[in-house]
């Protein structure tokens, strides 16, 4: 009964006056999978989950999500999926309870009383369920926000940056949530900016300037990049990164720590470049490229449609 | 297949009733406005604002044709104050055109006017004023009782010279209907009930739309399976019950403290009341589709209501003001609605006459909510 693709669009395009926003995306996620969804800021990632529950409707594509149609079907998508956005979007005058409850009633949740107190049981939140919203700390507010997402039990869940500006504790324990639910069958679509996050998730999508760049598990997001990266320890790290950056074959030079990464496509070209540079004073070596590694890369290839000519 | 469908709207909506009465509540300011400012008002307009209304208009009941009466006509006419609108066949024509607020003042002029003028006697005259607010009535009055000495006073040379300013030529007798004793808060607090209904429900709604996309809960209740008619219609009968409360505050204190009379049915009060509080609703909606926040939903708000407040004969009398402010005043829901309350509690007027008065806020209302819903769905995408 369950169909195996839970998201499955083909070339959804958004424009808002002559700026595509999202540009001939296609994207499928499997039914209990976390797919994350990376990018810059502006990149196109809330308006692509805004096409898929309804919210806006592209200018372009067809699809399914949840197995009705993302063009004409928003309502019983709507009913099925939980949408949580990048802004606290509750009522901060009302209080846990409150919230929980309108959320529940607007979805017609059966025994709305006992689904309430079940989902302020399990996210731990019985104890301050009189609190009013806007009183919560950030990590509390998304902990609410995630329940409202979940009472109506939905079977997919649209997740905008829910970790933002929240401690790693809270977002530990939100992951260990997260993948629960995902055990349980829920299809997950979460965008992140954090690589920790990325690395957890089951497949990614890299988004820049409205475009899907790369797409895949980890392993394969980095291996397709096919980057070289070495690691550079010694003094004056700031210095050094200004003379790598403009020597031809080296594509990036960036800061990580008290090491600097040096990273190109093109392994003999970077060999070569760092050569002048291999004194007993730098200490080199060749290091796995890392997922921020090959989205910098990305990042810096993908051509800016948005920038003026 | 409809009928749970149904239902199940009827539940998002009552969820939005409930949500909404749940902030109302916890908002303590705008609660202690919606009750703070009928009262405060009451208090503040006890006094009214007087004015020198001129070219009232005025029906004659003419049962004498006589060249003094249409001497006595002119003179009425030149003071200013008079405009004459036409002529009434009888009483109850007359009475009618008053109910009816056709006409401000009815002269009578019985038919032995002449004869008894001839005759050296002191004629006497009748004058019906619509006197629901005495600053309209009170100069124009003023002014003919001092014409009644003076009027005739060119045709009194001859043998009626004798008679000249001795006495009051002409016996006028005044009968001021509807407000007897020229009490201006029988004017004024009846006329308030509009004006509260007006402030607090227009700036209400147009704050409760605005507020969701500015603290950013629109996105989120537009990701949940609610139609943009269930918004609005979860929006707006809330505040037609706070309408209700705030009308019922005034009526109380109309009648309690400030003892107005209230002739005609209060029912049929209550009824016309719905649209004109819809009207309103329906302004403050259209101008939270418009206002890109909430500072600006109240500027708008204030855009509606000072007009409406000055021209609607609630501050000045309507009949006072220059004929393009008058026609620019029709429009104002406000008008209207102050014509029917003056004319229910004061005239006890019924449907038939509250009618004409009823349906320019329904053409409004129809109208404005056009505007709104046609701005609410552009602003879905």
């Amino acid at each position: 009964m369950e169909s195996p693709l839970a998201i499955d669009v083909q070339g959804l395009t958004k424009r808002f006056g002559d700026r595509t926003v999202v540009n001939d995306i296609s994207l499928q996620v499997r039914t209990g999978e976390i797919y994350g969804f990376l990018g810059p800021n502006g990149s196109g990632k809330t308006t692509f989950i805004r096409m898929l529950c309804g919210l806006l409707r592209a200018d372009a594509g067809s699809g399914t999500c949840l197995g009705f149609d993302v063009i004409t079907a928003s309502e019983e998508i709507k009913r099925q999926a939980g949408y949580m956005t990048q802004r606290f979007s509750f009522y901060e005058d009302l209080s846990i309870r409150e919230n929980l409850d309108f959320v529940a009633r607007i979805y017609g949740v059966l025994d709305r009383r006992h689904a309430v107190d079940q989902s302020l049981e399990r996210l731990g939140l019985t104890q301050r369920s009189r609190q009013l919203a806007g009183q919560l700390s950030g990590g509390w507010k998304q902990r609410l926000a995630l329940a409202a997402c979940l009472i109506h039990r939905p079977r997919l869940l649209l997740l905008d940056e829910p970790t933002a500006g929240v401690d790693p504790q809270a977002r530990r324990d939100f992951w260990e949530q997260i993948h629960q639910l995902a055990a349980d069958g829920l299809t997950v679509l979460i965008t992140t900016h954090y690589m920790d996050e990325a690395e957890r998730c089951h497949r990614l999508g890299y988004i820049a300037y409205g475009r899907l760049l790369a797409r895949g598990t980890v392993t394969e997001v980095i291996a397709s990049a096919g980057l070289t990266t070495w690691s550079v320890a010694g003094p004056r790290l700031p210095a050094l990164a200004v003379q790598l950056r403009v020597t031809p074959g080296v594509q990036h030079a960036v800061a990580f720590g008290n090491t600097l990464h040096v990273s190109s496509d093109d392994a003999p070209a970077l060999a070569a470049a760092i050569q002048p540079w291999r004194t007993p004073e730098y200490q080199w070596s060749e290091v796995k490229t890392s997922l921020e590694d090959v989205f910098i890369h990305l990042m810096s290839r993908a051509p800016d449609n948005f920038a003026t000519p | 297949m409809s009928t749970p469908r149904f239902s199940q709207s009827l539940q998002r909506f009552w969820a939005l009733v409930v949500k909404e009465f749940t902030q109302m509540r916890r908002d303590r300011l705008t609660f202690a406005m919606m009750i703070g400012v009928p009262l405060m008002q009451l208090m503040l307009f006890g006094f009214a604002i007087n004015s020198d209304p001129k070219h009232l208009p005025t029906a004659v009941v003419l049962a004498d044709h006589g060249p003094q009466v249409r001497t006595l006509l002119k003179a009425i006419e030149n003071s200013g104050y008079f405009t004459f609108v036409g002529e009434v066949r009888d009483g109850r024509e007359a009475t009618d055109l008053l109910n009816r607020g056709g006409a401000q003042f009815v002269l009578h002029i019985p038919e032995d006017f002449s004869r008894r003028l001839q005759r050296g006697e002191s004629p006497s005259v009748l004058l019906e004023a619509d006197a629901t607010d005495p600053a309209a009535t009170g100069n124009a009055l003023g002014a003919l009782r001092t014409l009644m000495v003076t009027a005739l006073g060119a045709d009194a040379r001859g043998p009626l010279a004798g008679l000249a300013p001795a006495a009051p030529v002409i016996d006028l007798r005044v009968h001021p209907a509807f407000n007897p004793e020229a009490v201006t808060q029988y004017n004024i607090v009846p006329g308030l009930m509009g004006v509260v209904l007006t402030m607090t429900m227009v700036m209400i709604t147009s704050l409760a739309i605005t507020r969701e996309r500015e603290r950013g809960t629109m996105e989120n209740l537009l990701s949940m399976p609610t139609r943009p008619i269930e918004v609005m219609l979860g929006k707006i009968v809330p505040y037609i019950l706070v309408g209700y409360v705030q009308v019922t505050l005034i009526l109380l204190a109309a009648r309690l403290v400030f003892h107005v009379p209230i002739v005609g049915n209060i029912f049929l009060l209550f009824a016309l009341t719905s649209i004109f509080i819809a009207a309103n609703l329906s302004v403050g909606i259209t101008f939270s589709t418009i206002a890109a926040n909430q500072l600006q939903a109240v500027q708008m708000s204030f855009f509606f209501f000072l007009p409406s407040l000055l021209l609607s004969g609630f501050m000045f009398p309507f009949r006072g003001m220059p004929p393009w402010a008058q026609v620019l005043g029709e429009v104002f829901p406000l008008t209207h609605f102050l014509r029917i309350v003056r004319g229910i509690m004061l005239k006890g007027n019924t449907v038939h006459e509250a009618f004409p008065h009823a349906w320019p806020i329904a053409v409004f209302t129809v109208l404005v909510l056009a505007v709104g819903a046609k701005r609410y769905r552009q602003t879905l995408d």
